[in-house]
């Protein structure tokens, strides 16, 4: 008998317990993020309306039903607030998945080529940082960026500008701030796909008398594609609702969609509006969602 | 030819480079916590100064409390909870839901956590949950449990069947042969995830805002809260502690999973 069919179903049983939890605590809540944008703002507790009550009776939440309205989601598309803050999620997200494809690939291909024991030490040095806090390596480029920082010290004593830069509160310093804590995130897959590749296929091409630059576009890039998707996407996704980098390194004139919607929730209490913006976030965001757990899953099948 | 296999120089440039940027921020953040000086950029000799300070701020002391607190409970859950998961989804081939399974698993990894933070918070409002150390904790559970799966997923799908069934033909039940084969094979799997999920919750900002009530704030919330107002020297020395308490949490499994991987062969490298 095939223990593969043994252990079906105990295995059933084992995912009984996670699956109620995710549920419960992740899909259950998107229905109350629906619930509360098709709802009207007040002021009181909770700071919505209608709140459905289930003891009133089937009259009561009719009536509640009959006052959900799409205003919310009509005030996000007419307010230009919220579209530039798409707008510029999106931007940001691409140009810094760029950057962080650019600067991971040489990274991730050079330790690929190191001799096996060193691969493992390697990447144990790339995961290190991503066990410490974000916050605390956000924190670590204020010091560095801020007026008198350590970055300004050093170009002022290579006398390579006459008086301090204005790094910190720029869209500079964001995008270092977001490649710097993203980096592991774009390494990691790209590595795994670029130690798992045959040499002798590089090897070959030379061999036929292809130059390096187009052994590499021509042989290695195509066959880490698989990589290069699922770094992009683990980026890619997370940077669009980026909101702590942005907060404490970009400047305070454009603000990205994860910040507005904190703002709205913390600071205006306005929560239906902040969770319309939250709706259309995770729809802007659920093609490049449904595309990575494809890509996870083919991976784990590979993996097999 | 071995032109293409072999290190370049460009190769090792790239990797220095890559490392430098990697680690010299926080090299210089650990340094600059020993700074005299009460102007953070001007170095005045070597102090304990600004620890002596933390010890003393007994609203960072209760944060840091309570993030250990939320960090040991929730990357407990998560990990017996996560392992489930893994299991479920590497050994039970087929389920009914088993798609929206494997989707709610992956979807909190990349999902921003503005939108796990918001739709929880909406979900303990709507039960008039009263909002603190068990919100926070339910609410870490939920992220890390994903990241456990993850990792004990992997290494469960590497692992070699033919152990298992060799444990059934001799009269093991699958359950029995899951606990006395598979489980030592895979538990530096799942310290790792442990691991994982304590570092996560510790270094969350975002949901433990979202889903923490007045009064029991998590030490990065209030660190967010220095921060934006300004540098502070007395942050640098926390960040430092908390830095040096995750590497000796990553040493300790390090050590577990070479004591594991001495007795079973060819263990996951963390």
């Amino acid at each position: 008998m095939s223990g593969r069919r043994i252990f079906a179903r105990p295995a059933r049983f084992a995912a009984i317990a996670p699956y109620v939890w995710m549920v419960l605590f992740f899909l259950v809540p998107f229905a109350f993020v629906l619930k509360i944008s098709l709802s009207q703002t007040a002021i009181a507790q909770p700071p919505y309306a209608p709140v459905f009550d289930p003891t009133a009776g089937w009259e009561a939440l009719k009536t509640a039903l009959a006052a959900l309205s799409i205003d919310n989601f009509r005030l996000l598309i007419s307010d230009d607030l919220y579209v530039f803050a798409y707008v510029r999620s999106l931007t940001v997200a691409v140009t810094a998945t760029a950057l962080l494809l650019l600067i991971g690939y040489p990274i991730a291909y050079g330790m690929a080529r190191l001799p096996k024991r060193w691969q493992a030490v390697a990447m144990v040095l790339v995961i290190v940082p991503f066990w410490t806090s974000f916050l605390i390596r956000i924190y670590a480029w204020i010091n560095i960026l801020q007026h008198d920082g350590l970055l300004n010290q050093i170009l002022l004593a290579l006398h390579l500008v006459s008086q301090p830069v204005v790094w910190l509160s720029t869209d500079s310093a964001m995008y270092i701030g977001i490649v710097y804590s993203y980096l592991p995130f774009m390494i990691l897959p790209l590595y795994a796909t670029l130690a798992k590749m045959e040499p002798a296929l590089e090897e070959a091409a030379g061999d036929l008398g292809a130059p390096p630059w187009q052994v590499f576009w021509l042989v290695t890039f195509p066959l880490s594609l698989p990589g290069v998707g699922a770094g992009v996407l683990l980026c890619f996704i997370p940077i669009v609702g980026e909101f702590v980098i942005p907060d404490l390194l970009a400047g305070s004139n454009s603000l990205m969609i994860g910040q507005t919607l904190w703002l709205e929730f913390f600071t205006n209490k306005d929560w239906p509006v902040a969770s319309a913006a939250a709706i259309v976030l995770l729809v802007v965001l659920l093609v490049p969602l449904l595309l990575y757990e494809r890509l996870q899953k083919r991976q784990l099948e590979q993996g097999r | 030819m071995r032109k293409f296999s072999r290190l370049s120089r460009f190769n090792i440039v790239s990797l220095a480079l890559g490392l430098a940027f990697l680690y010299l921020p926080i090299l210089i953040l650990v340094i600059y916590s020993f700074n005299a000086s009460r102007l953070v950029t001007v170095w005045g000799g070597w102090s304990l100064r600004w620890y002596h300070e933390f010890f003393n701020d007994r609203a960072m002391i209760e944060a840091a409390w309570m993030s250990l607190r939320v960090a040991v409970s929730s990357a407990t859950i998560a990990t017996l909870l996560g392992t489930l998961a893994a299991v479920a989804l590497s050994r039970g081939e087929r389920f009914r839901g088993r798609t929206l399974f494997s989707g709610m698993l992956y979807a909190p990894l990349v999902m921003p956590e503005v939108i796990t933070g918001l739709s929880l918070l909406l979900l303990f409002v709507a039960l008039n949950a009263e909002r603190g150390f068990w919100t926070v904790t339910i609410a870490h559970t939920t992220l890390t449990m994903c990241f456990v799966a993850v990792v004990v997923q992997s290494r469960l799908g590497s692992l070699d069947r033919s152990l298992e069934e060799a444990a059934m033909d001799l009269g093991c039940d699958p359950v029995r042969a899951f606990v006395a084969v598979t489980l030592p094979l895979i538990a530096p799997a799942i310290v790792a995830g442990w691991m994982l999920a304590f570092t996560l919750s510790l270094d969350d900002l975002v949901i433990a805002s979202f889903t923490t009530g007045p009064g029991s704030a998590t030490l990065p919330i209030r660190i967010y809260s220095e921060v934006r107002l300004g540098v502070k020297p007395e942050i640098n020395a926390i960040c430092t502690l908390v830095i040096v308490l995750i590497a000796v949490v990553i040493v300790i499994a390090s050590l577990a999973s070479k004591l594991s991987s001495s007795q079973g062969e060819n263990a996951a490298p963390l």
